[in-house]
């Protein structure tokens, strides 16, 4: 196994993300089954929610007696930024319906983010689904090991682990900055995003950060009429 | 705990990725070859980062996650191997707290 990822850089950090949300995922486990709901209840919640964040918000505000109609909100908005994800992984998320339909289910952060990092088209679809495989695997077992085992297994943030997130994120976006449209989006959506922060509820700071990348596309879509006004020329990666 | 709770957050957080999916066809049918939707993933990225790193709620909070994410910032910059930089921020964080 070793030898065969030292080969793979592809596989060897889908592995790493999937190590990484493991032992958050027994966090959630234990917060959701401390929040009232069963073991059965959370590992659904893991298996057809499958969105980190949200669900980590879910079971908090539930179990500090906010109710559904107080919970659910804050998660929507967490998990909205699947839908922006989504929106830009539609060359990815080719094929039938039913193949579409099912990768949705995996459109998350570090799906992709990793994608994202990849320079070919086959690289993007096999980041995608060796990081939803890991993720999704990881996330479930993580999840019912928390479960069932309770606490007494540490807080994650003694490891340091809420600090990988960003880190990894750092290393993942770091290929996709090349030239001055993706600097100036990456910028643009920093600024939006703090500047939210403290006046926005979360989930809102990054979802409204994608408004960063709308001065660059109405320039790109300018730029590429003006070249080409009957016919543009495809999209470059 | 009832399961219209569980069976609602599945169904708002499965709707939201299809609904990505399905506008992101749409729009792409009607602009295809002008815009590249992709670059969208940049600004949110980034800002990701930056609100998983400084932020607790809407608070600023600058604890261990800042100094790992210089530490990871350097790597990422020394273009060090993915595992390296995911290890090397956990343990700044790690480290920091323990000693603090």
């Amino acid at each position: 196994m070793p030898s065969i990822m030292a080969d793979d850089p592809i596989l060897r950090n889908a592995v790493s993300i999937g190590v990484a949300t493991a032992v958050y995922a027994v966090s959630f486990g234990v917060l959701s089954v401390g929040a009232g709901f069963s073991v059965a209840q959370t590992c659904v919640m893991s298996l057809v929610c499958f969105t980190g964040a949200s669900q980590l918000t879910f079971v908090s505000v539930i179990g500090a007696g906010g109710g559904v109609a107080g919970a659910l909100p804050p998660a929507a908005l967490l998990a909205g930024r699947n839908a922006l994800y989504a929106l830009s992984l539609k060359g990815v998320l080719s094929g039938t319906v039913r193949t579409r339909a099912l990768r949705a289910q995996f459109v998350v952060d570090e799906t992709t983010a990793m994608a994202h990092a990849q320079s070919t088209v086959a690289a993007t679809r096999r980041a995608f689904d060796l990081t939803a495989l890991c993720l999704f695997t990881a996330w479930n077992i993580g999840t019912l090991v928390g479960a069932v085992a309770g606490r007494g297994l540490g807080n994650p943030r003694d490891y340091g682990l809420d600090a990988v997130f960003p880190a990894v994120f750092l290393a993942l976006l770091a290929p996709q900055l090349r030239g001055p449209d993706a600097m100036r989006a990456a910028i643009a959506g920093v600024l939006i995003a703090l500047a939210l922060v403290p006046i926005a509820p979360a989930g809102v700071p990054i979802i409204a950060s994608a408004v960063g990348a709308v001065p660059v596309l109405v320039a790109a879509g300018r730029r590429r009429s003006r070249i080409a006004p009957a016919q543009a020329p495809e999209a470059g990666r | 705990m009832s399961w219209w709770t569980v069976l609602a957050l599945c169904a708002s957080a499965y709707a939201l990725k299809v609904i990505g999916l399905v506008v992101g066809e749409r729009l792409d049918r009607e602009t295809s070859e002008r815009w590249s939707l992709e670059i969208v993933v940049v600004p949110v990225l980034a800002a990701l980062i930056v609100v998983q790193a400084f932020s607790t709620g809407q608070r600023f909070v600058f604890d261990a996650r800042t100094p790992a994410l210089l530490v990871a910032a350097v790597l990422v910059w020394r273009r060090a191997p993915f595992v390296v930089i995911a290890l090397a921020a956990a343990a700044t964080a790690a480290l920091l707290r323990l000693v603090a």
